[in-house]
């Protein structure tokens, strides 16, 4: 396991990750994708006048998914009203930055060789440029608030976490967790 | 980045005299998941604080659980607080003087 570096020279931000690692960040970076586009950003028309059915701007009400509430807060906390204005003009442009950055995760990866079957024994070496690497960062961002709302980790609960069976599946998401928190952690070093 | 900046047009409309009588605030608070270098990191990328600065706003968020970012008319910090989503931080607004 390889966090990032800067390269001294370009500064560029850079890493080595296995076939595996790589595989598996695409994996993540893809069900980011699907997630975002899973659950409609726009909700039920209200009734079936004109105006209700021209109306293709954003959704008003918070997504029913845990995940995308998160990744989508609630702007005003005291004001419903005004915070439905705001996710009509916000969420939709999110949700497309969100699985813009996802995308280009991938893209990256398979730029630098990762194949659609990965073979053991096959490094992929990552170098990102200042504006990839905080697109990145954003997406590793985006792929832990996923994970931990999945699993429901709390301030400070890591001993609960490390004291799962290793064959239990929540552990072993978990290990993802700070696998991904280790890389986002390193990246952040090597650009700042 | 590759994130779409807000649309100018897409402001919601405000109220002008409220705006110019009243500031607004944005406010981060505080989650499990986010790491103490990574918000640092965003308040310098995205409001060009000085390193100092950013680290004194993350730890309030840390430690108090929520920190006021920063102070603006009504679209000014709606923008702010649309940025700190697309970073995947927490960020609500309220009025300057909500207590």
């Amino acid at each position: 396991m390889t966090g990032f570096t800067r390269h001294r020279r370009s500064g560029a931000a850079v890493t080595t990750f296995t076939a595996f690692e790589a595989d598996l960040l695409r994996s993540l970076a893809a069900q980011l994708i699907e997630l975002l586009r899973n659950e409609s950003a726009t909700e039920d028309v209200a009734s079936d006048s004109l105006e209700d059915l021209l109306d293709f701007s954003g959704p008003t009400l918070e997504p029913e998914d845990p995940v995308l509430a998160r990744l989508f807060p609630t702007a005003y906390p005291e004001d419903e009203e005004a915070s439905a204005e705001f996710r009509r003009y916000t969420e939709s442009d999110l949700r497309n930055g969100k699985a813009a950055s996802a995308a280009l995760v991938i893209d990256t990866l398979e730029e630098a060789g990762l194949p659609a079957e990965p073979q053991d024994g096959l490094f992929i070496d990552i170098e990102l440029d200042q504006p990839t690497a905080i697109t990145w960062m954003r997406s590793f961002t985006d792929m832990r608030l996923a994970i931990a709302t999945r699993l429901g980790i709390e301030e400070g609960d890591e001993e609960h976490w490390y004291s799962l069976p290793d064959d239990d599946p929540r552990a072993q998401v978990h290990d993802i967790y700070d696998w991904v928190g280790y890389l986002q952690e390193t990246l952040v070093q090597a650009v700042s | 980045m590759s994130a779409p900046s807000p649309v100018e047009l897409d402001e919601p409309v405000t109220d002008d005299i409220t705006q110019l009588s009243t500031p607004w605030v944005t406010i981060v608070w505080n989650d499990p998941v986010n790491l103490m270098s990574y918000v640092t990191f965003v308040f310098t990328q995205y409001f060009g604080y000085p390193r100092e600065k950013a680290e004194k706003l993350m730890l309030e968020v840390h430690h108090d659980g929520r920190s006021v970012v920063s102070t603006g008319s009504r679209e000014e910090m709606e923008r702010d607080v649309q940025a700190m989503h697309e970073y995947g931080l927490w960020a609500t607004m309220q009025k300057a003087d909500t207590p």
